[in-house]
């Protein structure tokens, strides 16, 4: 403690300074001995947290708004100090009277009373208002511009007023949600995540973390975002062209490792769908990213100019965002077979969109099944193109029952749809079947794969019933357009 | 009082002035970017025509793919070996 003169410096350089609250038995027990300290010679200011009449007749000092209390770190009532020169030498906290005596030396104080009770929390580390003053009197490390509302400005208006949201209401960021949501991530405020299109502004953790506020996110999703946003905000994923293409597809997040269970993510029923707030929030804060911080915005969607051209978009738009199935999965972990150790915590975006459905409720071997799979995919997109747009198979957990128990991993069942989906080109050119739409004619008498090398992905996910599995069609793959990428997730606090 | 934090983060957007709009294209160079969709070369082979009968000389450049910004590289060589560019964006 120092003697400068901030209003919450102490108000005597020599003597004691007492910190009370009336709502403390210790505090209304100590009261007759602050007295008696009163009429020795050496100074005495108490400082009260509530009442500002307690305790009665010794002049307390208001301190109800806690200003005292949080400069000097006060953690218990009473607590009293012992100041000379103005520099705090000592302080006791409760009621100890053998080291109240030996900080006053005032050998009786406190005579005929009981040697010790316990204090009691000081309001200022009370969690309901700490984070409040953390703001208030601490030096924000928060960098990010502030926007003062009128008394009347309704703050979910304001957000859409100024064009923060994708059409849906956003959780308003304050300085306190802000402070919370950077306690996610062990990673400094300042640290600079990603780059992001179309404007390419460069972005710190702290602007991720307004984002992932106004998504409406829990603090302990704050490092799968920021992995999210590494993920996409790069050459490889290329969210700049998935951004502007007028096809359907947006950045799809597929999580592996504990941290889905740990943040309550769900890899189960509804798992594209509705409901649960992790797998709805992540995805959604990534795209408020490149909205807000990167400048992507739909074109014309909200009667502003934009560089999302999309024709039509897709609910998954919004945000995608899931957990694979892992514990019940004929599959290692996407990750894994990514060649991530197991265990780790990562995200995986895929460019696509979707999802729609297949069924097959009567397979009951896998050679069955994958060929239900593969004519499906055969059509992504149309049937008479290939090499094109890329796709992710989402298979629901009673079709992997059956490859599973047959033995099939990941890398049989890509095999198998990939030898089902080497097309003859022949069948597919341009005007075949009466249809414009095809392949070049350049291409006649070859064999071409339906899906470019490395544009084809199967992950394991949904409820435990429903003979049905999932595509997610993808965007352009390949350099040419967008590589998926996997991103360990890291900095998570202990 | 309730104070938000900028989730834009007041963003600045970098402003630059086009050059002034030549009053005629005779001598000049003009650029024409082809953006690699498919028959992009049909309409710009045509602009070339007119523009070279309008007596402006014409640079052809080509993006390597149409999903990704011009590299940095080739919006620089543009800028320095072209007197105007035509700016249009269609599919």
């Amino acid at each position: 403690m120092s003697a400068s003169s901030s209003p919450y410096s102490p108000s005597i350089t020599d003597g004691f300074i007492a910190v009370v609250k009336q709502d403390c038995p210790t505090c209304e027990f100590v009261a007759p001995v602050l007295a008696d300290m009163a009429k020795s010679d050496r100074p005495l200011v108490v400082y009260t947290q509530d009442d500002p009449s307690f305790p009665a007749g010794l002049d307390p000092i208001d301190d109800t708004d806690l200003g005292f209390s949080w400069h000097n770190d006060i953690e218990t009532v009473p607590t009293l100090l012992q100041l000379e020169g103005g520099v705090e030498t000592d302080r006791t906290v409760g009621w100890d009277v053998e080291q109240w005596r030996q900080l006053t030396g005032i050998p009786d104080l406190g005579d005929g009373l009981p040697p010790f009770r316990p204090g009691c929390g000081s309001l200022s580390v009370d969690p309901s208002v700490a984070p409040d003053l953390e703001i208030r009197f601490g030096d924000s490390v928060l960098t990010s511009p502030r926007i003062e509302l009128a008394t009347l400005e309704d703050e979910m208006e304001v957000a859409f007023d100024r064009g923060w949201t994708d059409g849906l209401p956003v959780v308003p960021p304050t300085e306190k949600r802000v402070m919370a949501m950077l306690a996610g991530t062990t990673r400094a405020p300042d640290d600079v995540v990603a780059v992001i299109p179309p404007e390419l502004n460069e972005v710190t953790v702290e602007q991720v973390a307004v984002n992932a506020v106004l998504a409406g996110c829990r603090p302990e999703y704050l490092p799968v975002v920021l992995a999210a946003v590494e993920a996409t905000c790069n050459d490889d994923f290329n969210m700049h062209g998935l951004l502007a293409t007028t096809y359907f597809s947006g950045p799809i997040l597929i999580v592996n490792g504990p941290i889905a269970q740990r943040i309550g993510m769900n890899a189960r029923g509804n798992v594209l769908g509705q409901g649960n707030r992790a797998n709805s929030t992540i995805g959604r804060a990534l795209q408020l990213v490149v909205r807000n911080l990167g400048g992507g915005r739909p074109n014309g969607a909200d009667g502003r100019p934009g560089v999302d051209m999309a024709l039509m978009g897709s609910p998954s738009k919004v945000g995608l965002c899931f957990p694979e199935r892992e514990e019940d999965s004929p599959f290692a972990p996407l990750a894994t077979d990514r060649g991530f150790a197991p265990a780790t915590n990562t995200v995986t975006a895929v460019a696509g969109h979707g999802p729609s459905a297949i069924v097959d409720q009567l397979s009951r071997t896998p050679e069955s099944l994958i060929g239900s799979l593969a004519a499906v995919l055969r059509s992504e997109g149309h049937p008479k193109l290939a090499m094109g747009f890329g796709a992710t198979l989402v298979v629901g957990p009673e079709h992997g029952r059956i490859f599973r128990e047959a033995g099939w991993d990941r890398a049989r069942v890509h095999a198998e749809i990939e030898q089902r989906l080497l097309l003859d080109t022949d069948p597919i050119l341009r005007g075949v079947d009466g249809i414009d739409e095809g392949l070049p004619p350049a291409l006649a008498g070859n064999q071409v794969p339906k899906f470019r090398p490395g544009g084809f992905l199967i992950v394991h996910a949904g409820g435990d019933a429903g003979l049905f599995s999932a595509v997610l069609g993808g965007w352009v793959g390949g350099p040419t357009g967008s590589i998926p990428v996997t991103t360990e997730i890291t900095d998570i606090p202990q | 009082m309730t104070i938000l934090l900028d989730p834009t983060a007041g963003r600045q957007k970098l402003s630059i002035e086009p050059v002034p709009r030549p009053a005629s294209l005779a001598g000049l160079t003009v650029g024409l970017l082809d953006i690699s969709k498919p028959r992009g070369d049909v309409f710009l082979n045509r602009l070339a025509e007119r523009l070279t009968a309008a007596g402006a000389t014409v640079a052809t450049y080509k993006k390597p793919t149409f999903t990704k910004p011009a590299p940095v590289d080739l919006r620089q060589q543009i800028a320095t070996e072209c007197d105007a560019v035509i700016e249009a964006l269609a599919d």
